[in-house]
């Protein structure tokens, strides 16, 4: 099945790049005559309550969400990574701190932390500007989890054979960490990459639901499945579920990545 | 058979049924009442549960917007404005047997004007420092003077509950309709008949229905969903998009509702905000402007699907009395829009429009987020100001942010929000009209005017305020509406329906577009079983 969820995924990820090609319409041009329209040839799937072209619309903001998380995936990797590479090799105190903050990090509500954040932003902000920090506020955020994954491995590598060996050799802490221990990281961090690309993307839907994700006009799946708030009139509009399948589809074929043998820890 | 079938109901919706007695009328509240206490309600559901328990001495007609007597036979405002006198019906008792007097009215009114007590219904009241005072005289009459004269005093009764004196149940002995019978916090009120209501019909005590049934649900879809099932009568201010689901039967329009949707800038000339920024925001053509390149019709046929009108004041066609017949919605004019901006030194280049300094126009609108309709008519505004060239950056913030941006930091360059008046009467908006005022949004807590038209408002709203001349009220504030039109501090962008699903099965109903727009006649109410 993971061939077959990287070859979907490959397809996906190909047409949300070629949005500006394959878009019948702007993201944000109101086609105020046809609001809440049904599939026509010029609206493929529609358009939304302010008459703006959906298939457009799923087309850019997938490009934005499939483009951001995992680009924040890759902040919150490496900063796990970093620090539990600091605490395994560290000493006993910093390894306690690190697991420590990451305890602490799980159990604070990030929510309030992206509100406020949020809310401390230049009113002018670009869309764009905004968007990279709320991703980037997720990366930054999403450190824990990987990390005590990691610091467990590092601890396991560093009693390990080929450590000592490089440690008898003169090896300095640095160099064991990077030439070492790292690398027989990586497929733990590839599956911790796979399993957070998903989560932010939901995070993103999450904030888009409180109407604090993506500012307007900018399309984002996460603010796209405000239109399923109105839950009765999606049998009347079932093209209304377009974002929130591609969304399924996206997070279903990260999981399938990760559930394959070779990344199993 | 089809074609009977189809007589056969429009004799039955057309002929007039003998009222059926009994039954339980169910109905959702969208919060916890914050009280029960009659004179601590502020909030919609504790008025509500007011509006079905409590008696009141006098009444606004929904339907009419017309004072009409109660628990008083009649009344009279003298001195000014600075007393009323009350002569009251005789015979009535309160739902637990005790008899309703004078003293019970007086009693109600030291309860009401406690300052310990913090009721938002005896703030209304307070004109001036000094003490209520009540003389009672007899078991029917009562005098209430007041320090100053409270204008439109007479109408400020409607909020009124009586409470009595000597029973041993305090509050929850009620003169109106119900009577609180079982609260289960969060979950559901139930009040049953008052079996002592004053109001009869054909030899019978009204009301019609044995109980009534509020259930506290936040949810509106899943209140449409009970709807359809049943299990609710009726629901009042429901959302454009679910009233589209519902069948012409069961879907009321009421028209224009007192709520609409309006824009501000940011006039506070110590706000944190770029000094360009300000000279656009002070400039009435800039502000004319945008208000002329807004298509308000869009904005009423997309976002509220036709339940709409464009806004033109701060009151609505639906306040028959105060709404400034001879003033029309800004029109929808570019031609216009570019020939006031032209005015000011602003000129069109390209896609963007430049101030005389060659400052690219662009400006922030905050508003809350998860307001469906306001988020899409930010979205809008966004469209049509782009056609002026203007860049229009929408930000929503989470509720506590946006207050503490518009009343305290003043970090903000407009603001799209939204307008309830519960109060008919232009007294109520004295807090947003006065300069001096801290919720004088656009620029509050002015030490003296910053503009002639500000002290002219000042000026007008408080010779409205002292005047007990109705004509002259109605002069004055018509006024302040042509100054607030011309001027135009606030854009007003729509005034949206009052929207209602009622079952079939509910007999009697009149919505109106006043609180409560369903139940305001509930004595009255019955179920066809």
């Amino acid at each position: 099945m993971r061939w077959l969820a990287a070859v979907l995924l490959s397809v996906i990820l190909a047409g949300l790049l070629a949005a500006a090609w394959i878009a019948p319409a702007s993201y944000s041009e109101q086609f105020r005559e046809d609001p809440n329209g049904r599939a026509s040839a010029a609206h493929p799937l529609g358009t939304d309550g302010l008459g703006r072209d959906r298939l457009s619309r799923t087309l850019y903001g997938g490009r934005l969400s499939i483009v951001c998380a995992p680009a924040a995936a890759l902040v919150a990797g490496l900063l796990a990574m970093g620090l539990a590479l600091m605490g395994g090799l560290c000493g006993a105190r910093v390894s306690r701190a690190i697991s420590g903050m990451a305890d602490l990090c799980l159990s604070l509500p990030w929510i309030f932390a992206l509100l406020a954040a949020r809310a401390a932003l230049p009113l002018n902000a670009s869309p764009m500007f905004t968007v990279g920090v709320t991703f980037a506020l997720l990366g930054l955020l999403g450190w824990a989890g990987p990390c005590r994954m990691m610091l467990a491995a590092v601890k396991r590598h560093r009693r390990s054979e080929f450590v000592l060996l490089a440690h008898a050799n003169g090896c300095s802490r640095w160099r064991i960490a990077v030439a070492q221990i790292a690398p027989n990281l990586l497929p733990l961090a590839f599956a911790q990459f796979l399993v957070t690309v998903p989560a932010f993307l939901l995070a993103e839907a999450n904030l888009g639901l409180l109407g604090l994700g993506v500012p307007e006009p900018l399309p984002s799946l996460g603010g796209m499945l405000r239109e399923l708030e109105n839950v009765s009139a999606i049998p009347s509009h079932p093209l209304v579920l377009a974002p929130a399948a591609l969304l399924f589809v996206i997070v279903s074929c990260f999981h399938l990545l990760v559930s394959a043998d070779e990344y199993s820890v | 058979m089809n074609s009977r079938r189809l007589l056969a109901s429009l004799l039955f919706s057309v002929l007039p049924l003998t009222a059926q007695w009994g039954g339980e009328l169910r109905f959702c509240l969208h919060s916890e009442p914050r009280s029960l206490h009659p004179a601590l309600a502020d909030d919609d559901a504790s008025e509500t549960v007011r509006y079905l328990t409590g008696g009141v001495l006098l009444r606004v007609n929904r339907a009419t917007q017309q004072l009409e007597p109660e628990l008083a036979k009649s009344w009279k405002v003298t001195e000014g404005g600075r007393t009323i006198v009350f002569e009251l019906r005789d015979g009535v008792t309160f739902s637990d047997g005790t008899p309703f007097t004078a003293d019970d009215v007086a009693h109600t009114m030291q309860v009401l004007m406690d300052p310990a007590l913090h009721s938002a219904t005896g703030d209304s009241f307070r004109s001036g420092t000094g003490a209520v005072k009540t003389t009672v005289r007899g078991k029917c009459q009562v005098t209430v003077t007041f320090p100053e004269a409270v204008a439109g005093l007479a109408r400020l009764f409607d909020q009124v509950a009586i409470l009595s004196k000597s029973s041993p149940l305090k509050e929850r002995a009620t003169l109106g309709p119900f009577r609180i019978a079982e609260h289960k916090p969060g979950s559901y009120l139930l009040l049953e008949r008052n079996p002592n209501y004053w109001k009869m019909e054909g030899g019978r005590r009204l009301p019609y229905l044995d109980r009534v049934r509020l259930d506290i649900l936040q949810n509106r879809e899943l209140e449409l969903l009970r709807f359809k099932q049943g299990q609710v009568h009726f629901i009042s201010g429901i959302d454009p998009e679910l009233f589209a689901q519902l069948d012409g039967g069961r879907a009321r329009d009421a028209g224009p509702s007192l709520e609409g949707e309006m824009m501000w800038f940011n006039m506070n000339p110590g706000a944190p905000i770029p000094a360009p920024r300000k000279a656009w925001f002070a400039s009435q053509n800039f502000r004319r402007a945008v208000s002329h390149a807004i298509r308000r019709d869009d904005l009423c046929r997309v976002v509220y699907r036709g339940h709409a009108s464009p806004g033109v004041g701060p009151f609505s066609a639906a306040n028959r009395v105060w709404f400034a017949q001879r003033l029309a919605p800004h029109a929808f004019d570019l031609a216009e829009a570019k020939r006031l901006l032209a005015l000011d030194g602003f000129r069109l280049d390209g896609r963007t429009l430049y101030d005389r300094s060659r400052i690219p126009v662009e400006f922030s609108l905050v508003t809350n987020s998860g307001n469906r309709a306001r988020e899409r008519i930010a979205a809008m505004l966004q469209q049509d100001l782009a056609a002026l060239g203007i860049k229009l950056n929408v930000v929503t913030l989470d509720f506590p942010s946006l207050i503490e941006r518009i009343t305290k930091s003043f970090q903000y360059e407009a603001c799209l929000l939204g307008l309830v008046n519960v109060d008919l009467d232009p007294n109520g908006q004295m807090n947003v009209w006065l300069s001096s005022s801290a919720t004088h949004q656009w620029n509050p807590s002015q030490k003296t005017p910053a503009t002639p038209w500000e002290a002219e408002i000042d000026r007008l709203m408080r010779q409205q305020a002292s005047s007990v001349d109705d004509r002259k009220r109605k002069a004055a504030f018509d006024r302040v509406q042509q100054i607030a039109w011309e001027q135009a501090p606030f854009l007003y962008l729509v005034n949206k329906n009052a929207l209602a699903a009622i079952s079939p099965a509910l007999r009697n109903v009149a919505p109106t577009v006043l609180r409560p727009q369903v139940v305001w006649n509930v004595e009255r109410l019955w179920i066809a079983q």
